[in-house]
């Protein structure tokens, strides 16, 4: 019973090895970078575009729309990092269709090396925002007993996005491997469906709560945007 | 009764019991997040899109209770140390 994709080994030489995580996390990169540079090749501003733009530019304006709505003024400054988040989570499920094909996102290695990468991130757009002194001074906020409070909740919610990746990749890919050795036919598909719908799920909260980190470091502790936007009455 | 017996007693009681334990919370909040959910959906449906986004940020965070648990059950099934120390010894004998 394969616990992870680190476990389908394809090539080997001494102590290097080529296993499912690496190969299809490369393949995503591949993927992606190829698709978006053949689309974005003539790109055509009139009303009348390929099909494949159109779907780019939905991407793109929804992911934007996303990223204003949780409270980051300015989402060009964060689209690059927040989009591919969830680009690439999304497609490490979406592909679950393929056969033969197995998440990288259902290794531990994979989420914790996103998981990281947010973690770098929010440091990052925060001294970038309010300056050193400034970004530091919001881990004393409200009092300086907080101090390793705030430390370790930042650590934490790294280790909860990881855990929370891998737990339901892993969970959705197991889940379709043991049905599949009781009921080989019709429950197997539906549960196949439910993984894809969870993946998606997951891609959006992981590169959500990626953004409400960031807008929470940018804004400062005191004055934490609210997720939920006035009504315009 | 061995230690080999033992440890593999007390892995498959504690994976099933963490399992089952582990996800009645989480139910229990989820169900509660959907309801207050709906009820305010029905209150202000213009604040729609924004409710909804919400409930699934809130869902997701529940339902990371509920993964861990999941994933300890795992490991004690699938990687469990204790059991594979055991084995390596039972073999090296």
């Amino acid at each position: 019973m394969r616990l992870s994709p680190d476990e389908m080994i394809f090539w080997q030489h001494g102590f290097i090895k080529l296993n499912g995580t690496i190969l299809f996390t490369w393949g995503l990169m591949f993927l992606l970078a190829v698709g978006s540079k053949l689309i974005t090749r003539n790109l055509s501003t009139e009303l009348q575009r390929s099909r494949w733009q159109n779907l780019l530019e939905i991407v793109v304006t929804g992911i934007e729309k996303q990223i204003e709505d949780v409270g980051l003024r300015h989402p060009k400054k964060y689209i690059g990092f927040l989009g591919t988040l969830f680009l690439f989570v999304a497609l490490a499920s979406l592909c679950t269709v393929i056969p033969g094909y197995e998440p990288p996102t259902g290794s531990l290695s994979t989420t914790a090396a996103l998981a990281l990468c947010v973690l770098v991130a929010v440091p990052f757009f925060g001294i970038e925002e309010q300056g050193l002194g400034g970004y530091l001074k919001s881990y004393i906020e409200p009092t300086i007993i907080m101090l390793p409070f705030n430390i370790i909740s930042e650590l934490s919610r790294t280790l909860a996005l990881a855990v929370r990746l891998f737990g339901n990749m892993m969970s959705g890919t197991m889940i379709l491997a043991i049905l599949l050795t009781i009921t080989p036919f019709v429950f197997p598909i539906a549960m196949s469906a439910l993984g894809l719908l969870t993946g998606m799920v997951q891609a959006y909260i992981f590169s959500i709560l990626a953004a409400v980190y960031i807008a929470a470091a940018t804004r400062g502790r005191k004055s934490k945007p609210e997720p939920t936007q006035a009504i315009k009455a | 009764m061995d230690s080999m017996t033992l440890i593999a007693i007390a892995s498959i009681v504690t994976a099933g019991l963490t399992i089952a334990l582990g996800s009645i919370g989480p139910a229990l909040g989820e169900g509660r997040a959907v309801a207050t959910a709906l009820s305010s959906l029905a209150q202000q449906p213009d604040a729609a899109t924004t409710i909804t986004r919400t409930l699934f940020v809130g869902l997701a965070m529940i339902e990371s209770i509920a993964i861990y648990c999941f994933v300890v059950s795992m490991i004690l099934i699938f990687a469990n140390p204790f059991w594979n120390h055991i084995i390596a010894q039972a073999a090296g004998k």
